[in-house]
């Protein structure tokens, strides 16, 4: 079991150090998926099944596939992908590169030095999870569920197109 | 309900072998039966019955030239066509055949297959955007747009089912129906979850990503040889996995008087939904795609939630702990 987490652990980082580094925009959003697909057994093999479940359903299977559909509408071409390679010159990403380098040995540094507390072994079930959620976090749930709302009532607004009635020579919007 | 390593890998193949040689039969089975319902032969020529046709189509498809165009997206484009098979080959892992028959008794059985047919959507969506081509991208957002509205209400209509058993596990739930199947109390989730599979395998009538009289053949217009015939198998694939799961969850899976040994009931009942989504081609037009998305967003969605919460309550009233 250590050794597939530590396995998904490392194609989740390579995934994802890819999905910074690809010009190609629908390439990036592919090496995503693989990334949330591997978060997905990082869960697994912690024991929240329900968790993987859900990563992959909601992240790797709608988030992701919304995104892909915005930039097929963007019609992205060769010249593009040049303008990508233009922008990420290593002058631009070396410094910030550099500087998250010594956040990383910091953080691997204090890895190394603390107890680290052992590894859920319990698997957290889809009751579980729904108890909690429903119990202590009710709370968040209930404000995530006000800014969805938001959210829709805003995209519908946004969406809403006047209804166009031609007619030989009348011509009328409704509301 | 452990299994021996051996007898592991049986059922592994087993499942596998079974499931390849369903899907290219039913190229003859749903070319035999469209001809039935139109009042004409169909395929007879080669073997007994026609049946060789299946061979016949095989190798052609084997032997075809197998054309990347030189404006597509290599990778991206011999990639798609595996995603599907991939995906719906998976799905097959969590389906209890019968008692003991199934590759991986998941406690998240259900899920596991909403996830896999949700990431069956990219093999659409890739195809046709990497085939470069403005057919196969239209074709693409369609099925895109199409696959993600109509998992929701696949998905919000299983939830009914789960309900009643407390359990994502598929072979609780077919247990669950011994008193009775669960078409009797969830009607309405069973209707709603048959369309949405009708969807989610892009078949006729809801084959618009496709739409071969509008988008020459939507998606895979640019695909040929066996490229070609993944994404084609991989449909037959996906109306087994349909048929299948309709049985498990809605049908009594495998359960059905003695006279018959398990596996076979549930074969029967598979071989009759798969024969629904045949006369269904056979018989009904394709409507047009903004019909199809005012139909699942406007009547679906609600009609699954209304049946959602009433399940829900009569749950609650039941276990009379409110």
């Amino acid at each position: 079991m250590e050794l597939t987490f530590y396995l998904a652990a490392a194609v989740a980082i390579i995934a994802t150090i890819l999905v910074v580094t690809q010009y190609n925009l629908i390439h990036a959003l592919l090496y995503l998926v693989v990334s949330f697909m591997a978060i997905a057994v990082v869960f697994f093999t912690l024991g929240a099944p329900f968790m993987a479940a859900l990563e992959i359903i909601i992240y790797a299977g709608a988030i992701v596939v919304l995104i892909i559909f915005v930039i097929m509408m963007l019609n992205l071409t060769h010249e593009d992908v040049q303008h990508e390679k233009e922008w990420l010159k290593p002058s631009v990403w070396i410094g910030p590169a550099l500087l998250s380098l010594i956040l990383l040995a910091e953080l691997a540094y204090i890895f190394m030095a603390s107890e680290t507390s052992a590894v859920a072994t319990q698997p957290v079930e889809a009751k579980a999870v729904g108890m909690a959620l429903f119990g202590p976090y009710v709370l968040g749930v209930e404000l995530s569920g006000m800014l969805l709302m938001a959210g829709i009532v805003g995209a519908y607004h946004l969406g809403r197109q006047k209804k166009k009635i031609v007619h030989r020579f009348l011509e009328r919007t409704e509301a | 309900m452990e299994a021996s390593a051996p007898n592991y890998f049986l059922i592994v193949g087993g499942v596998l072998f079974v499931m390849m040689n369903v899907a290219a039969g039913l190229i003859w089975v749903e070319r035999r039966m469209l001809a039935l319902w139109q009042d004409r032969y169909g395929p007879n020529r080669a073997g007994p019955f026609g049946l060789f046709i299946v061979l016949a189509d095989t190798l052609k498809l084997l032997f075809k030239e197998d054309w990347i165009p030189p404006f597509a997206d290599k990778v991206v484009f011999v990639l798609a066509p595996a995603i599907v098979m991939v995906t719906v080959l998976l799905s097959f892992v969590i389906i209890p055949f019968a008692p003991g028959i199934v590759v991986a008794d998941l406690n998240i059985g259900i899920l596991f297959f909403l996830a896999m047919s949700s990431m069956g959507a990219y093999s659409i969506i890739l195809g046709g955007w990497a085939s470069n081509n403005k057919y196969a991208l239209l074709g693409a957002m369609r099925g895109a747009a199409q696959m993600i509205s109509y998992e929701v209400f696949m998905g919000l209509a299983l939830m009914g089912v789960v309900l009643l058993t407390g359990s994502f596990n598929l072979r609780d739930i077919v247990e669950a129906q011994r008193n009775m199947w669960f078409v009797v109390p969830q009607i309405i989730g069973f209707v709603i979850f048959f369309i949405a599979g009708v969807a989610e395998t892009h078949r006729l009538p809801f084959d618009i990503p496709e739409a071969e009289s509008e988008l020459i053949a939507g998606f895979h217009s640019e695909y040929s040889g066996m490229k070609f015939g993944i994404f084609f198998v991989g449909e037959y694939l996906g109306i087994t996995l349909i048929s299948c799961m309709v049985v498990a969850l809605y049908f009594g899976g495998w359960l059905g008087p003695a006279f018959l040994p398990p596996v076979v009931w549930f074969a029967l009942k598979t071989f009759v939904f798969i024969s629904i989504f045949i006369l269904l081609r056979a018989s009904l037009p394709r409507p047009r795609y903004d019909q199809l998305m005012e139909f699942g967003w406007k009547i679906l969605l609600p009609l699954t939630l209304v049946n959602l919460l009433v399940t829900a309550a009569i749950v609650l009233m039941q276990n009379g702990n409110y």
